[in-house]
């Protein structure tokens, strides 16, 4: 068996630790003797849509949003929209979280288009919220560390991936954190999200590997290291917000 | 001098010797309660200083460059006011500066060299007028803190568009997003860099902060890549590209306790007892900022030569015959650098990690999965783990290939010491990766420990 992740605008929309996710995916897949191969995707290289089961789209500074939504308005962001539609896997973080929503509302100006392949929308926000994230899913606990200033609000064909428990999450106001639509995960954890949460990598990991695999059963993993990080990192959230 | 001046000048003496009563080393108090008194302080010592005040600023390398060019100065003669313990925030200056005047707040010393948190530039440069700015580099720091590292840069470079003329700006020319600090300067700028060609890679690291022109946006493109998003750039697209050089270097020979420099024009060598590349780019930001002082490359010469690491950086520690070399790291690049001179060094280490989370470290550890662990992995033959977000650090270990067995959680830095110190044969050596507060706790556990003295007294 083998997976095929694709790391789309890594130089620019990949900062806060983003890059763990990565290192994540591909370790959790050769520890069960899965093949990992990653590619990088930058802008003005053609998406091939066919190619890969898992998109990673992290976070950015300013300048790279901006890049990255031009690149995303021609013909790369149709491509991706036709891998999301035939069933590869994504997790965006943050910005990407934000650029995969149908739009971004800026404090001035016109708003800016997302892909719109998750039913949120984003809105810039006064207050930036800046600090540790806890949130709770149905699958497990989600811990993170959030740090941006766009307000998301899910629409009907989202949901969300957790309930706030210390933090802010979507938007600061419904105690919503993330979205989920099909095999398309959003969040706001920085951290890297997936080391410290080992259910949503393995989650996003099975949805991937069914893309081209059938009958996908993933050999549980010794977490003891992971779900000790999580629990140090719920426990600073709660005592140190 | 007013007389808030001198009433300030003596609130902050008396928390300051309150302070030495209680047994604290008092970096930062004393100058909180003099800045209450007086916001201005620092503009009204400093301008009594015969020699002005020479900022050192940027990610990485301030506490480093600032002690090399404290040595430059007393080798030259001067006697220099540095707010030496790195505490680098404004109330830090006000420190140093009350520290050294008398009640009446003359300065004894004649120059000042303050060490200042980038993030704090704009408010510092509004209160006093420096002769010299000096900035080593930006990279991604604690970004809960400064958010995002285009936007640190658009403000030092506004704040630097507001300083008379008289200032001299000294720039590493190959660091685009600090090239382009000085644009807007009315004075002169000075530009450091490296040139020679044998060193650096080809591509920028995943770290990279600046990978794109600051100006146009556009992808930069590199002849060569020293550290991070440091190297030879030129943008494609709108023509920016890497200033020339006033100092530069166009050969550095590493070796793995000193490294040696031999720069463009005069051909001066210029030699210091530090090793890594980092410490070139330290040493040449010192050469620099020493030419906008009028002090001669052989003076500079002599004193780097003599040059000994402040705490934390690179400094030995020898406890029960093994070796303890302290090294600090805050952020992915600093961290990368820092085990590119441990890997220079060959063969396996043994390691002991802190990783704490407190303000002045950055609350978000997420830093550390930028880090290039990667590279370190292979060549970790053991380490301890400690701080306070130690299992996030042990479980960046673990995704980086260190074999469970291999790697040891242990809390509280007394015990985290003893057992990295018996994990060492003795006559062994063991490097100490650590975070700012963890430093200032292990080193209080180090004196606690009668292995160190404490660090008010270095």
């Amino acid at each position: 068996m083998d997976l095929r992740v694709c790391h789309i605008y890594p130089d620019l929309m990949c900062i806060y630790g983003d890059r763990g996710n990565v290192i994540a995916l591909t370790q959790r897949a050769r520890w069960r003797g899965i093949d990992a191969e990653v590619r990088e995707l930058h802008e003005g290289e053609a998406l091939e849509p066919e190619w890969a089961d898992l998109y990673f789209f992290g976070g950015g500074q300013d300048l790279g949003q901006d890049v990255v939504s031009r690149d995303l308005q021609g013909p790369n962001g149709a491509a991706l929209r036709r891998a999301l539609a035939s069933g590869a896997a994504v997790l965006s973080v943050c910005g990407g979280y934000q650029l995969l929503g149908r739009e971004y509302v800026p404090a001035e100006g016109p708003s800016i288009a997302g892909l719109g392949a998750l039913d949120v929308t984003t809105r810039a926000g006064k207050v930036r919220f800046v600090g540790n994230l806890l949130a709770e899913a149905p699958q497990g606990t989600l811990i993170g560390f959030e740090n941006h200033s766009g307000y998301t609000y899910l629409g009907p064909a989202a949901r969300p991936l957790a309930r706030v428990i210390v933090g802010h999450g979507n938007n600061g106001q419904d105690k919503t954190e993330g979205a989920v639509q099909g095999r398309i995960v959003g969040t706001y954890c920085h951290g890297s999200v997936l080391p410290k949460n080992p259910w949503l990598a393995d989650m996003l990991l099975l949805w991937a590997l069914e893309r081209r695999h059938d009958a996908v059963r993933l050999e549980p993993l010794d977490d003891a290291m992971e779900l000790a990080a999580q629990r140090s990192a719920a426990e600073v959230a709660r005592t140190r917000p | 001098m007013t007389l808030r001046t001198i009433a300030a000048v003596g609130a902050g003496k008396v928390a300051r010797a309150g302070l030495h009563a209680l047994g604290r080393g008092g970096t930062a108090l004393p100058g909180l309660v003099t800045l209450a008194v007086d916001p201005d302080l620092i503009g009204h010592l400093s301008a009594r200083l015969a020699h002005g005040a020479v900022l050192v600023s940027g990610t990485n390398g301030k506490t480093t460059t600032s002690r090399m060019l404290a040595e430059i100065a007393r080798s030259a003669g001067r006697t220099p006011v540095h707010n030496r313990t790195g505490s680098n925030l404004e109330r830090g200056i006000a420190a140093a500066l009350l520290a050294d005047a008398d009640a009446a707040g003359r300065p004894r010393g004649d120059v000042g060299i303050f060490e200042v948190d980038e993030a704090s530039i704009p408010r510092v440069v509004a209160r006093l007028e420096p002769r010299v700015v000096l900035v080593t580099n930006l990279f991604r720091d604690q970004l809960d803190r400064y958010f995002e590292v285009d936007q640190l840069a658009r403000r030092i470079a506004d704040a630097f568009a507001r300083l008379p003329a008289a200032t001299t700006l000294v720039l590493n020319a190959d660091d685009p997003l600090v090239a382009r600090l000085g644009e807007r300067h009315a004075g002169p700028v000075l530009f450091f860099g490296i040139d020679d060609a044998s060193v650096g890679g080809k591509v920028p690291q995943s770290i990279s902060d600046a990978t794109h022109c600051p100006r146009c946006g556009a992808r930069l493109a590199y002849t060569r890549v020293v550290l991070a998003h440091v190297g030879d750039w030129r943008c494609p697209a709108c023509g920016l590209a890497r200033p020339a050089r006033d100092v530069a270097a166009a050969r550095v020979v590493l070796a793995p306790d000193r490294t040696r420099l031999e720069l463009t024009g005069a051909g001066a060598l210029v030699e210091v007892p530090l090793g890594g590349l980092y410490n070139a780019y330290n040493a040449l930001a010192a050469v620099a900022v020493a030419r906008a002082l009028a002090i001669d490359d052989a003076t500079v010469g002599r004193a780097l030569a003599a040059f000994r690491p402040p705490f934390g950086r690179l400094e030995v520690v020898e406890a029960d015959g093994r070796r303890l070399r302290i090294v600090l790291v805050k952020n992915p690049a600093g961290f990368n650098a820092a085990i590119g001179a441990l890997l220079e060094r060959g063969g396996r280490h043994r390691i002991l990690a802190a990783l704490n989370d407190r303000d002045a470290d950055g609350r978000d550890v997420s830093w550390i999965w930028d880090a290039d662990f990667e590279a370190l992995a292979p060549a970790v033959e053991r380490a301890v783990v400690t701080g306070l977000r130690a299992r996030d650090l042990a479980l960046r270990l673990k995704y980086a290939g260190v074999r469970a067995a291999d790697l040891e959680v242990v809390d509280g830095w007394r015990e985290a010491l003893r057992h990295a110190i018996d994990m060492a044969a003795p006559g062994g050596e063991v490097t100490v990766l650590t975070t700012y507060t963890a430093m200032l706790a292990l080193r209080g556990a180090l004196s606690d420990m009668g292995y160190v003295g404490r660090f008010w007294e270095d």
